[in-house]
């Protein structure tokens, strides 16, 4: 099934700035990334300018430009919430975001991967979650569907969102990681498959793309830990976020995939010593996901912005009740949604 | 998990699994498989002319039925067998005493894995079956069992002892499970990608099973791999492995257990001929479009404890929501009812001790 080719300047690549010098890791990318726009935007909380090399057509937001363009607002844009800052402010209608500890990975012949190109061709190509496609995703070339899928499902659906995979340093919880502490994900998986709908995934920020305007405002900054950090074991917003985007993606028709592209990640920060912060992370999974699996949305909720309202509503009835941090992220859910069209409504 | 340790060696299970090979040619293809196989005891169900001598290459122990054996041991419930269709490899499910089947087309063959090294798909296979599935919440770094991956940040905890694996589906590479209009178009197609993975189908989503490598706990869910009624006589064909996968994911889905796919992968030699296969699965492809509603929306009720008692059921609704599509679903309700009555004929402790199992289970 042939798709037009994207255009560059329908893409938006969103880096969220934890650490200051972003030399080596923007000359890395500088040939996967230089083609498009980038939002770059430092984490409030890094005091240091950041280093950026020159060639690149970017945009640089500091806590100054978050402070003045949002305004007054409950939604903390500290930490790996930066990106979302970014995701805000963008107009274009692919975003694809990466950690900045992350490198090209290569793949098993040993070229370096496209992340950005095969993120593209992920959201540009439908998606199948309707049913289970034993050759992974038909739209790759060599493969296709298989003797007993049926024909009517065989268009698909428009992929709203395509989360990546990294090598390296797995997206692992600080438990597992800690009982584990050299393991080291080593496996690449040469595929791309659709998230069957009602299958909920956790979905990591670390290296994701999506489609700004049928999704934008599903993905928010709102389930905070009390003490988050600065490494991906001490964060769960993303977690939270990417698993209510596949609630509403399932609910409006839209697909989900998984697979490539890897990422490689640096090895960084002491798992053990974060166990102690996302051990709330995790307790509060448990609660999550039989919530989520449960929730039904509206009919009358036909946008991303009218699913947001309502998983909030649900979630402050639902969760609010059993711990407070529930009760935050369903008003931050609402806020983010206040801030979206305040954003969307003003001229470019 | 124990950290750094060396991978396990995976049990070899000799006298706990038969492997069921439906042919109508020759077994030539054993051959190359011999140091996979040969530990293992077949079960060859010889499809087509009974008079014909089917060859078992020498040192494999088996046990070999045709036409006339499935028509003496079956009476007149041999009608739920197919005939001149490789469906008829159910027959051997149901006269195995072992916990596990593996079976597998004679036209494949030992893969290579990327690093050239002889693929020993049923090491793969068993290793599938004796660890958990997680059908309740999907992990992005696939089966978090094998070595060297693990459940991601955000996998709930009180998911991942996950629940016993029913069925194993694994992979082709060279000529791919096309259907006959796919074939058509791209006939020189072939699957060259080895997709380093097995997954867990999710819960709710039904998926397209391939009998041509495939291995499942017998005990699990035995019955309700009926391979329908094909060939001779049937207005379909190529749809056989098709409605066993549907009925098992459901009853798989409605008694907790799981459904894994990906490795391991075989070399498939063959390309059957696509007019041919045209005429098979010309009525499938518009009855399918009936079918998968109807098996994404079967409810099976509560007091469905049993693999039996779920298909029973669902033949029931089988007759009552397809029987008006075309009469050939009444046969085949009539067709699945028979084969749960031959199962428990021939596997009578089985079918309590399946019961008292999951009794059990539910208690706890």
């Amino acid at each position: 099934m042939s798709q037009a080719p994207i255009k560059d300047n329908e893409v938006d690549i969103v880096i969220g700035a934890l650490r200051s010098d972003l030399s080596s890791f923007f000359n890395e990318w500088r040939a996967y990334f230089s083609r498009f726009h980038l939002i770059i935007v430092k984490d409030p909380d890094l005091k240091e300018e950041l280093k950026i090399p020159d060639g690149f057509n970017l945009n640089v937001y500091t806590k100054n430009d978050i402070d003045r363009i949002v305004g007054s607002t409950s939604i903390s844009f500290s930490g790996y919430s930066c990106r979302y800052f970014g995701f805000l402010v963008s107009k274009k209608k692919y975003i694809i975001s990466i950690d900045d500890d992350c490198h090209p990975a290569k793949d098993n012949k040993g070229n370096f991967v496209d992340a950005v190109a095969q993120h593209i061709e992920n959201l540009t190509t439908p998606a199948t979650p309707f049913f289970f496609n034993t050759l992974y995703d038909p739209y790759r070339d060599g493969a296709d569907f298989v003797r007993g899928y049926p024909f009517s499902l065989r268009n698909g659906v428009n992929c709203a969102l395509s989360c990546g995979l990294w090598l390296n340093l797995a997206d692992l919880d600080a438990p597992t990681q800690a009982l584990k502490p050299s393991e080291r994900n080593n496996r690449y998986v040469d595929a791309v498959l659709t998230v069957p709908t009602a299958a909920l995934l956790p979905v990591s920020g670390i290296n994701i793309a999506f489609d700004r305007e049928a999704v934008g405002p599903a993905l928010f900054p709102a389930l905070r830990l009390a003490e988050e950090g600065k490494v991906r074991w001490e964060t769960i917003e993303d977690i939270w976020s990417g698993m209510c985007v596949k609630v509403i993606c399932d609910h409006l028709g839209l697909g989900v995939k998984t697979g490539l592209p890897y990422v490689w990640r640096t090895d960084r920060g002491d798992a053990v010593e974060s166990l102690k912060k996302e051990w709330e992370g995790v307790k509060l999974m448990e609660e999550v996901v039989p919530f989520l699996q449960s929730t039904m949305l509206p009919v009358t909720a036909a946008t991303a912005e009218d699913c947001v309202v309502e998983m909030a509503k649900t979630v402050k009835q639902q969760l609010g009740s059993s711990n407070p941090v529930f009760g935050h992220a369903a008003d931050s859910m609402l806020e983010w949604v206040r801030i979206w069209k305040t954003m969307v409504s003003r001229p470019s | 998990m124990a950290a750094g340790s060396r991978p396990a060696v995976t049990p070899l299970l000799k006298d706990e699994l038969d492997i069921v090979i439906p042919t109508i040619r020759n077994l030539d293809f054993l051959e190359m498989w011999r140091p996979f196989f040969q530990p293992y005891h077949l079960i060859i169900v010889q499809d087509g002319d009974p008079s014909k001598t089917i060859k078992v290459p020498e040192g494999f122990d088996y046990e070999l039925y045709n036409r006339n054996d499935i028509n003496r041991i079956l009476g007149p419930k041999a009608s739920c067998i197919s005939f001149k269709d490789s469906a008829c490899r159910c027959f051997g499910y149901m006269v195995s005493k072992k916990k596990y089947v593996y079976t597998i087309d004679d036209d494949c063959f030992v893969a290579k894995d990327p690093s050239g090294k002889d693929i020993n798909a049923l090491e793969q296979h068993i290793k599938n079956l004796l660890s958990p599935s997680t059908p309740f919440f999907f992990n992005t770094l696939y089966d978090p069992y094998r070595d060297g991956a693990d459940f991601v940040r955000g996998y709930p905890f009180s998911l991942r002892d996950g629940v016993p694996t029913a069925v194993s589906h694994g992979l082709w590479l060279n000529i791919p499970d096309y259907d006959a209009p796919t074939q058509l178009v791209k006939p020189l197609e072939r699957n060259t990608r080895y997709v380093d993975a097995v997954m867990t189908i999710p819960k709710g989503t039904l998926f397209p099973m391939c009998g041509m490598n495939l291995a499942f706990d017998r005990e699990l869910i035995g019955p309700a791999m009926y391979f329908g009624l094909m060939g001779d006589g049937q207005p379909i064909g190529r749809y056989d492995d098709m409605w066993a996968g549907w009925c098992t994911k459901v009853i798989c889905d409605h008694l907790g257990l799981g459904i894994k796919t990906g490795l391991p992968y075989i070399w498939h030699s063959k390309a059957s001929n696509p007019f041919v296969n045209l005429k098979k699965e010309y009525k499938g492809i518009f009855w399918q479009e009936e079918l998968i509603p109807f098996f994404q929306q079967v409810a099976l009720t509560k007091d469905c404890t049993t693999v039996q008692k779920c298909y029973l059921e669902l033949s029931r609704q089988v007759k009552e929501k397809l029987g008006k599509v075309d009469d050939y679903f009444n046969k085949l309700a009539d067709a699945m009812v028979t084969w749960i009555q031959a199962w428990d004929e021939l596997n009578p402790a089985k079918a309590d001790a399946a019961a008292a199992a999951l009794a059990n289970g539910a208690s706890k």
